[in-house]
């Protein structure tokens, strides 16, 4: 079995590159020039933030594994990110939302995180804080001009979310070891974020008009290994360099 | 101050001009500002023979850290330095606090309108700013994206002489 401050590490890492990758899908392809940059720039922050933990990671584990390995050269059932990061990008709403949706949560966990008692995550997270402010910020700022905007926007919106909604519970889940390194004051428990990402939730939609779905069946799994099809798809994409010509190099 | 540092001992001295000649790098995205005007310069230190220079990225993902840290080596083997290093640390994290006046004063100059304030927590989050526009003054202004050219910045526009800006962001 793996160390469990690996393991936890590894999905931080994983949910921000897998994210970040999705983000990047969208250069070149924005609706208009400045959300072009918008999401390059929310992309850069995801795959900065990966970079770190996967190499403080590949250090914890002593076997000599960059961070370049890490991303490259695992196979989907290694990654461990959770569902709702891979699913396709989708249009424009969908990305804003589950963007909304996943720095609402990330940025009070960050924010508990810098006070790990684990340096090395705790100024990680320090740093990913205020990245994801601004993520929030700006996700916020379009899910109300979406949902408060023409039939259509709205339309798109709501679709968004009756989607993403069943993929958010993944979030809070904990498991054996996870619960350890909470009660050891290293990591975050998910369970404390929850009351403050429904308050967040629940003020951004009454501004877009739309309501949070209730009692909808949660999906589960990538924090375990087991993934939808896409994310095949994604790493073929992301790693096809590394696959295709080993060890290449800019 | 000179004098101080020609009276320390050997060493400071040479921590002193290695720290002259990391002071100089020029950031290559913002290039009127220095690495030690931004605050990405943290310490200059030694390490028995060995001069090491810690910088700090601005942002997780600062495509510009890599290009910082090979100017930093350049410019200290230009000043002679054979034994040395570059260090990156993360904590405590980077803020637009550690911007100095002459660095404000330089961006603003530049037509990047400088951080204002201090850095703040989540109370701020749904804030609203008041930016004054770099080429006239106008608090008339307007943001067009959070996020703009870099990592850094956010792109505005003024209504009164209806120039866009940069908008260095405060974190």
């Amino acid at each position: 079995m793996e160390a469990p401050l690996f393991t936890y590490t590894l999905r931080l890492a994983d949910n921000a590159l897998v994210l970040g990758h999705r983000l990047s899908e969208w250069c070149g392809h924005g609706p208009m020039l400045e959300e072009d940059l918008a999401l390059a720039n929310m992309a850069l922050d995801c795959i900065g933030q990966a970079r770190n933990f996967y190499t403080y990671a590949g250090e914890m584990e002593g076997k000599g594994r960059s961070e370049d390995d890490l991303a490259y050269l695992r196979d989907c059932a290694d990654f461990t990110n959770i569902l709702l990061v891979e699913r396709p990008r989708g249009d424009f709403a969908f990305t804003i939302l589950r963007q909304f949706l996943y720095s609402a949560f990330m940025h009070p966990f960050f924010e508990q995180l810098s006070a790990s008692k684990d340096e090395r995550l705790a100024a990680i997270a320090a740093k990913a804080e205020k990245e994801m402010a601004y993520h929030l910020r700006h996700s916020a700022e379009w899910v109300i001009r979406l949902g408060d905007g023409t039939e259509g926007s709205a339309a798109r919106l709501s679709e968004a979310l009756a989607d993403l909604w069943p993929f958010t519970g993944e979030m809070f889940e904990v498991d054996a070891a996870e619960r350890a390194l909470i009660e050891a004051g290293v990591a975050v428990d998910p369970a404390s974020i929850r009351p403050l990402w429904l308050e967040t939730v629940d003020r951004v939609f009454a501004d877009a008009l739309i309501t949070r779905p209730k009692d909808v069946w949660m999906q589960s799994g990538g924090r375990r290994g087991e993934h939808s099809e896409h994310l095949g798809h994604l790493l073929a994409d992301l790693q096809f360099m590394q696959r295709a010509y080993p060890g290449s190099v800019w | 101050m000179g004098a101080v540092i020609e009276l320390s001992t050997h060493g400071d001295a040479r921590i002193a001009r290695a720290r002259e000649a990391a002071a100089r790098v020029c950031d290559p995205e913002v290039p009127v500002l220095t690495i030690d005007d931004l605050g990405v310069l943290r310490d200059v230190r030694r390490d028995g023979e060995t001069i090491e220079v810690v910088i700090t990225p601005t942002y997780s993902g600062c495509p510009a850290m890599d290009m910082i840290a090979l100017e930093v080596d350049l410019a200290l083997e230009k000043a002679g330095f054979v034994h040395r290093k570059v260090t990156l640390s993360l904590s405590p994290a980077w803020t637009t606090d550690w911007m100095s006046e002459a660095g404000k004063a330089k961006l603003k100059a530049y037509g990047i309108a400088p951080p204002q304030g201090r850095a703040k927590g989540r109370g701020a989050l749904f804030g609203v700013e008041e930016i004054p526009c770099p080429h006239c003054g106008s608090l008339d202004t307007r943001r067009v994206s959070e996020f703009g050219s870099t990592a850094c910045k956010a792109l505005w526009r003024c209504e009164s002489c209806r120039e866009p800006f940069d908008y260095f962001k405060c974190i």
